[in-house]
């Protein structure tokens, strides 16, 4: 059982300026579930590769379990890493790649054989053994690759993008099963995953970076309710939050000649920032199609069946923006419509800095 | 490498003219057995009577195996067939297992682990096989003559592995290059030394393409005369330089040149056929593509 500290860590490619990731202070707790999310270029796999020892720590350090692992070798850092393309051994069978580790720890061949095997029972893999990766489907390289990280008890998982070779429907099921054993074992795991759904339905706890920099680490409810600044308020989100450089409406950030409903404790914050320069964000779901507010023209209507998303134009700061409002799953609404929005529930507000103005 | 290829099965590119393609497929056939037909004819002459094999070409003779007996009886003093043969074998055999154990930690350090400037080492290693050998034959048999090895197998193996080296390690080095980093990352995590890496975790992987080098070296080491003749001309000599001992001054000795050349190329072509299937994917993995 292991804690996982990251300290300060850096990582700055050769030849290049910008750190990949760039002073990483994150602390995760044994048994935690951390996914580590952001958009391609983030530094997400570069900071789970620093963990590994794939990667040189360029600066701080790197702690599993209060001892420092900043400059020891993959080897003697007691992880199993799952890859997005599982790098199975080709020439091995699905036993011989489950016990490989084992083997390079001469672990006896009598207790090689019964780990494997129990690793195989769990992941259902018990008849395929003898076979060599090749003669796998898709879903079982993944379980095998998952076999060979359990098989070694280690002290952290390490996921790169386990799921993104599935395809969808695959992807979704093996999600909650991969959370499902996660959560069994209650071994500490960092997962790596571009994608913010998965994230979301996954992390204990989520971080998100940009261009090597945490954004934001928090449980997915609290990323979603209070994004801690513009980037996470428009990563976090399906479909992505409505997010508005403002107007200045009467002395209050607007969208489109209305005033937002703001509290006085955000409107003292945001006192001495130019308002035309703070952000404004919404999420669908916070907006509804009423007699007031916002007026538009409906583009686009997404049915979903529970639920539909109407894509409204309107004119904000002289150009033609899109606002999505979620509806309920037999919309009234049709292409073509004039609608007026209201806003029914929380709003986000950015000041001039990009980060929320919390009230 | 013609002749361990095997010509996929005529199909016309869709679209294609059917005429077009017969006269495409004629004209291939042709242009193959004009490649051809000069082995075709040194087999032939090679089971002719020196007086038939000397006069006009013909097809039309009485086929003996007296020429093969006579190239391969010993001739008391002379390079023998029994002891070139044995002399090649060896000295091919020591020469590529020389390479492979070189060019493989190469290939490794230059794929895997890249060092600074590897391109400009690599493109040394090949620069190598720019110079004429003729222009450096001279320096080399002035060393071979004082460290004592003229006329000795052991200065063919060393050359022979200096010859073949770069080869290996460039075709070794992209056949490396191919095996996915993820794979020797896992095995780092996994606790592999670079040992076991290499041993369980690439050479699987990349043993067509370490079987295609090999032969590779064992057909340019079976095969190579200049420096045989120039530093161990004698009895130590090689199966390239014991086809060239057939020459005769005086008398007909076509046939009986050409019985000793089908000799020297069987083993050579054997190989080849027997390892066609690997060599081929071993070749189309990599380098020469």
């Amino acid at each position: 059982m292991a804690e996982v500290r990251y300290q300060e860590a850096s990582r700055i490619y050769p030849g290049t300026e910008e750190p990949a990731v760039n002073q990483l202070n994150l602390d995760i707790g044994d048994g935690e579930l951390l996914v580590l999310v952001g958009p391609s270029g983030s530094g997400k796999s570069t900071a789970l590769r620093m963990l590994a020892g794939l990667e040189t720590v360029n600066m701080g350090s790197i702690w599993i379990n209060e001892v420092d692992v900043t400059l020891k070798p993959p080897q003697d850092r007691d992880i199993a890493m799952v890859f997005q393309n599982y790098a199975l051994y080709p020439s091995m069978t699905v036993g011989d790649n489950m016990g490989f580790a084992l083997k390079q720890q001469k672990v006896p061949k009598a207790e090689r054989a019964e780990r494997v095997a129990e690793a195989a029972r769990i992941l259902d893999l018990t008849e395929y053994l003898d076979r060599k990766p090749k003669n796998l489907s898709g879903g079982q390289r993944q379980r095998v690759a998952m076999g060979r990280a359990i098989v070694r008890q280690p002290q952290v998982f390490l996921m790169d993008e386990p799921l993104s070779n599935l395809d969808a429907k695959l992807r979704v099921q093996t999600r909650t099963e991969l959370a499902d054993l996660q959560a069994r074992l209650g071994v500490t795991t960092v997962y790596v995953t571009h994608d913010q759904v998965e994230a979301m339905t996954m992390g204990h706890r989520v971080a998100v970076l940009n261009f090597g920099v945490l954004q934001q680490v928090d449980a997915p409810k609290t990323l979603y309710a209070a994004p801690a600044n513009k980037f996470v308020a428009g990563f976090i989100g399906s479909p992505a939050m409505n997010l508005f450089d403002a107007e200045n409406v009467d002395g209050k950030p607007g969208i489109a000649g209305v005033a937002v409903p703001i509290n006085d404790a955000v409107a003292a914050a945001l006192k001495g920032q130019s308002l035309d320069k703070v952000s404004v964000g919404v999420r669908p779901e916070h907006l509804t199609l009423g007699t007031a507010g916002i007026e538009g023209e409906v583009t686009v209507v997404e049915e979903l069946g529970s639920e539909s998303f109407v894509h409204v134009r309107t004119d904000h700061r002289g150009e033609a923006t899109n606002i999505v409002v979620r509806d309920r799953g037999e919309t009234q609404t049709a292409r073509g419509d004039r609608v007026k929005i209201d806003f029914d529930g929380p709003l986000h507000v950015f000041g001039e800095d990009g980060q929320r103005v919390t009230a | 490498m013609a002749i361990f290829t095997r010509a996929p099965k005529a199909e016309p590119i869709l679209g294609q003219n059917r005429a077009v393609a017969m006269v495409l497929g004629v004209l291939t056939w042709i242009i193959g057995l004009l490649f051809f037909f000069p082995l075709f004819w040194l087999v032939v002459n090679g089971f002719k009577e020196e007086s038939v094999a000397s006069s006009s070409p013909t097809l039309n003779f009485d086929p003996t195996l007296d020429r093969f007996s006579e190239v391969t009886e010993d001739s008391g003093g002379l390079l023998s067939f029994t002891e070139a043969f044995g002399n090649s074998f060896w000295i091919v055999l020591i020469s590529t297992v020389l390479v492979m154990v070189l060019a493989i930690p190469a290939a490794y350090a230059l794929a895997i682990r890249p060092m600074r400037k590897w391109r400009d080492i690599l493109f040394f290693f090949i620069s190598t096989k720019f110079l004429p050998i003729v222009g450096i034959i001279m320096p080399i048999w002035i060393i071979a003559r004082d460290l004592d090895l003229l006329g000795t197998r052991t200065v063919l193996v060393v050359l022979y592995t200096a010859m073949n080296l770069p080869l290996a390690v460039w075709m070794l080095r992209s056949f490396f290059a191919e095996v996915p980093k993820e794979l020797i990352e896992a095995s780092q995590i996994d606790g592999c030394s670079l040992l076991g890496q290499i041993r369980q975790v690439i050479l699987p992987i990349v043993a067509p393409g370490v079987a295609a080098t090999a032969l590779l070296c064992v057909i340019f080491a079976w095969n190579e005369f200049f420096f045989a003749i120039q530093l161990n001309p004698t009895g130590a000599s090689t199966i390239p330089v014991w086809v060239n001992s057939q020459q005769k001054f005086q008398g007909q000795f076509l046939a009986g040149l050409s019985a000793a050349s089908v000799l020297a190329t069987l083993p050579v072509v054997l190989a080849g056929w027997v390892a066609q299937k690997r060599m081929i994917r071993g070749l189309a993995m990599g380098a020469i593509k």
